[in-house]
């Protein structure tokens, strides 16, 4: 039995990967059919709405429903007595920790409400009118407590305490009061020490960025419906179904297998998706009610009580030789965790100086709480906050030393078997050829006129696998069903459909990929870190073989031939020798008519846990222009270089590039969440929260750099996480190329900006 | 109060509903008609997801009270295919892969060709400012901006 390398061989000759399939979901997403989260009704589904906080910190004294239970139209309303406690016990989840004593305070708070929109009961009734009036009797007593909402500022000795039993782990001896300062972590590579001491330029400096929001458009958005024995159906707007059965059926005390979650389309969820909020609630309340419960934010609502990321707090120091050589780094990052701890700080420790090769390195970092929500991923979690302080430092560095910004980031790169302060040794990786692409671009070589200044950025994020489960059936036509069990959030479809195409040489439109429910598959991992289609595609590759394996052995029967005289070779099982005289080769459809006689119906399970993400790594070029009458920064151009391994799909990687960068232009111009003294959100919507619009960017230029991935049969690397990490840092240093003045905190807003402009004496037109 | 009765053309349809004075038209749209096509993202006029056309006119129908549409015609997403036959707007999307979640799709293209009616050689700047309302936090605007102007050129050509 031979099988030759089995991918991309049609038969046909045409391979599906690589191009630029239209999206098998892409005619539903056009006309306005396709599902997402608020789109799903059930017959006799009732309204849920949620209680919340209308205070940064007190204490829940207690909380009376009666009279809105006794409201006609109410059908069910929860409280923290809904939910069992649950022991503090750190789990992981992804790149993260996570605690369900935690998890369970957040949806509905306990003791204390800890932010400004945290969950305090919730009901579901007959109509929205008759739910919002139940909430209003719901007679809450609070204790406002003093709040706490900076970084810095909770890090103080006298700073209100978010919770009495957080004491901060890492540090020797360990602490006897508690504090807001839930952890200390470092890595230490070498002699900083020694390593500062050979340096002829040292450059040290404080940057602050500001939390932003994921800014998925669709709200979450979930329904839910439980029968009286238990059985739990869950339709929500998830970047993992599978985790969300976890934790629903952990928080509610239901048997997994009695938990179905079915992940809807999903309207964008760059990490922010990857947590529970309304599930547990909407199961609560059907549970309580018998009845379906519908539960959809609202604008307001995603941005006080869902998590956006930390903001920070850095301190970066970098020493380098007169003729540019990195010697020594240290960084100290101070990251917001929100009302609970868990902030990104460990991923923005291990990336900050993962794209140099630096012999002495020590990075500090620190999670804290604060009255905030609770933090969610975003993108390439931790890393753009901790790059973006090295990014702008190394820019500093090339200047000071009248070094060539690329030259400088080329001297210093990390490239295959530099040992990363984080722990590993570098496989293949592609930092080097995104710096030489960067600098073969005409826009590298075009001329700024005044005002207008260039920057570059590298960026780096590790990647993921973990556990992945696919299935693909033959059915009776010889067309592909394909269940993936990852949400599919930008594409996913398109590029798994063209890998499982020409793994089983057969056309792409006859595959019809679909994500599967929690019953149909065994547990995926979410869809987030940068691993779906990495891990996805493997998963395809393990079940075509299976069901290659299959074939061979089926036609080995029907030609009554040795196994050794039958191969899969181009799209189809053949005959060698001899036996190629006598019978013909037979492709998938061809076994498919005859299923039934040969063993029954063909089909393969991929199961795996998916080991060897290759990191990614890339180099953004961005123009622009400062408007010194306003402040205002106006993106010229802008160009992303980034090693995607393999492209499965040339326009959805960059699509991933695109989106990436402009998501990083908003956190570094204009997106920020401001607090009053009071310790409330002031500018919780759209407006006020202000994304990138189209006139507000130019077009994103992209360049797919391919350097292998060994460790995948395809060579594919995540794509998704890295675009968002060198925006800041390019931009940053692209401001200070136009107008000489390095600023240190994010975002550079008109008003920071005209007003160091001014103080310059820079703000008059010449 | 009673509910308002309410009869009006969507997409070439006779309908009517019986609508609360403060429903608005998206509510009736994904609630009462089933026409979840346009989307909810911020009822606030803010990102356009709900972009419909009212009377030929290009609003956010999360601002128009459904009270207010009777005797008028609505359009949505759902009434841009002919047939079997998508709009060139919505080939090019696919083409150029214009969309990743899709959420904002359909307001985008019901907002892209309320433009090309108006105009049919749109600058990438008249895109550009011209879908300034309807937000995209996926694509970063380049391939949607792409497939606008691709479209244009090709419905010149004829």
């Amino acid at each position: 039995m031979a099988e030759t390398n089995g991918h991309a061989n049609g038969t046909n000759g045409q391979h599906a990967v690589g191009t630029r399939t239209i999206r098998p979901d892409g005619v539903d997403k056009v006309t306005g059919r396709a599902r997402f989260g608020a789109d799903y009704n059930l017959p006799g589904q009732l309204v849920g709405r949620v209680l919340r906080s209308p205070h940064a910190h007190a204490r829940i004294v207690s909380i009376d429903i009666r009279k809105a239970e006794a409201l006609p139209g109410v059908k069910a309303v929860i409280t923290r007595d809904d939910f069992p406690d649950q022991p503090s016990e750190f789990i992981p989840a992804g790149e993260m920790m996570m605690n369900y004593k935690d998890v369970v305070r957040n949806v509905m708070a306990r003791e204390k409400a800890l932010y400004e929109g945290h969950a305090v009961a919730a009901v579901a009734a007959t109509s929205v009118a008759i739910a919002r009036k139940a909430l209003k009797l719901i007679d809450v007593t609070y204790e406002v407590l003093p709040h706490v909402i900076d970084v810095v500022a909770a890090m103080a000795a006298n700073a209100p305490l978010l919770h009495d039993d957080l004491f901060t782990a890492g540090v020797e001896p360990k602490p006897d009061k508690p504090s807001n300062i839930a952890k200390r972590i470092e890595i230490k590579l070498g002699d900083v020490d020694a390593g500062f001491a050979k340096a002829d330029l040292v450059v040290d400096r404080e940057f602050k960025t500001a939390p932003v929001h994921q800014g998925y458009i669709e709200p979450h958005a979930a329904l839910a419906t439980v029968s009286e024995d238990g059985t739990t159906e869950c339709w929500t707007t998830t970047q993992g179904h599978f985790i969300v059965r976890a934790h629903g059926a952990r928080l509610l005390g239901l048997d997994i297998g009695k938990v179905r979650v079915t992940a809807t389309e999903i309207g964008g969820g760059f990490g922010g998706k990857t947590v529970v909020y309304l599930e547990p609630l909407a199961i609560a309340l059907s549970k309580k009610a018998k009845r379906p419960v519908k539960m959809v934010m609202s604008r307001e609502e995603v941005f006080k009580a869902s998590g956006p990321t930390s903001g920070a707090t850095v301190r970066v120091k970098l020493g380098a030789t007169k003729d540019g050589k990195f010697v020594a780094a240290f960084a100290e990052l101070k990251y917001q965790a929100g009302a609970f701890q868990g902030s990104p700080v460990q991923p923005g420790v291990m990336c900050a100086y993962a794209p140099y090769d630096i012999e002495n390195v020590h990075v500090i970092g620190y999670d804290v709480v604060s009255n905030r929500p609770k933090v969610a991923a975003y993108r390439a979690p931790g890393a753009p906050i901790s790059e973006y302080a090295v990014e702008s430092v190394v820019d500093e560095i090339a200047k000071k030393l009248g070094i060539d910004p690329i030259q400088l980031r080329m001297m210093n790169a990390a490239r295959e078997g530099t040992k990363a302060a984080y722990g590993p040794k570098f496989g293949p990786i592609g930092l080097e050829e995104t710096l030489n692409s960067i600098k073969k671009t005409e826009h590298w070589n075009t001329p700024l006129r005044k005002w207008q200044g260039r920057g570059v950025a590298s960026g780096f994020w590790f990647n993921i696998g973990g556990e992945t489960c696919v299935s693909l059936t033959v059915n009776e036509d010889g067309t592909i069903s394909l269940m993936a069990g990852t949400p599919d959030i930008g594409g996913l479809r398109a590029s798994l459909a063209a890998v499982a195409a020409d793994e089983l040489g057969v056309p792409y439109d006859k595959v019809r990929p679909i994500i599967g429910d929690t019953g149909s598959l065994g547990f995926n991992f979410l869809t987030g870190g940068s691993r779906s289609a990495f891990s996805g595609s493997m998963a395809i590759v393990e079940a075509a073989k299976l069901i290659k394996a299959d074939l061979i052995a089926r036609a080995v029967k029907l030609w009554e031939a040795k196994p050794d005289q039958v191969e899969w070779r181009d799209g189809a099982v053949r005959p060698l020798g001899a036996l190629a005289e006598k019978v013909k080769p037979m492709t998938v459809a061809d076994f498919a008519k005859v299923a039934g006689k040969t063993g029954g119906p063909i089909a393969g399970l991929g199961r795996i846990n998916a080991q060897g993400a290759g990191p990614s790594f890339g180099t953004h070029l961005v123009d622009l222009e400062v408007d010194p009458e306003t402040g205002r920064v106006t993106i010229l151009r802008y160009t992303v270089a980034q090693d995607a391994g393999k492209a499965l799909h040339p326009a959805y990687v960059e699509g991933q590039y695109q989106g990436g960068a402009v998501q990083g232009i908003g956190w570094a111009l204009n997106e920020e969440y401001i607090y009053g003294e009071d310790g409330k959100l002031q500018n919780a919507g759209f407006l006020d929260y202000r994304m990138p619009v189209a006139s507000d960017v130019p077009m994103i230029d992209t360049v797919l750099v391919e350097v292998a991935n060994p460790k995948h049969p395809y060579g594919v690397r995540g794509v998704g996480e890295t675009p968002i990490v060198p925006p800041l840092g390019a931009i940053a240093n692209a401001i200070e190329n136009a107008t000489g003045i390095r600023f240190t905190e994010l975002p550079m807003s008109p008003p920071k900006v005209l007003k160091a402009l001014t103080d310059k004496g820079l703000n008059k037109v010449s | 109060m009673a509910k308002h009765h309410v009869e009006a053309i969507v997409n070439g349809d006779p309908v009517e509903f019986l609508c609360e004075t403060e429903e608005t038209l998206l509510d009736v749209l994904r609630e009462t008609l089933h026409l979840t096509g346009s989307k909810e993202g911020c009822a606030s006029g803010d990102c356009g997801a709900c972009s419909v056309m009212l009377d030929g006119r290009l609003v956010c129908s999360c601002l128009v009270l459904a009270a207010e549409v009777g005797g008028r015609r609505v359009d949505t997403i759902e009434g841009m295919a002919t047939g079997e036959t998508l709009h060139p707007l919505q080939q090019e999307f696919l083409k150029h892969a214009a969309l990743q979640c899709g959420i904002c799709t359909p307001g985008v293209l019901v907002a892209a060709k309320a433009l090309l009616d108006r105009n049919t050689s749109p600058s990438e700047t008249e895109v550009r400012y011209w879908l300034a309302g309807n937000l995209c936090r996926c694509t970063g605007y380049d391939k949607i901006v792409t497939a606008v102007m691709d479209t244009a050129a090709a419905m010149r050509k004829g």
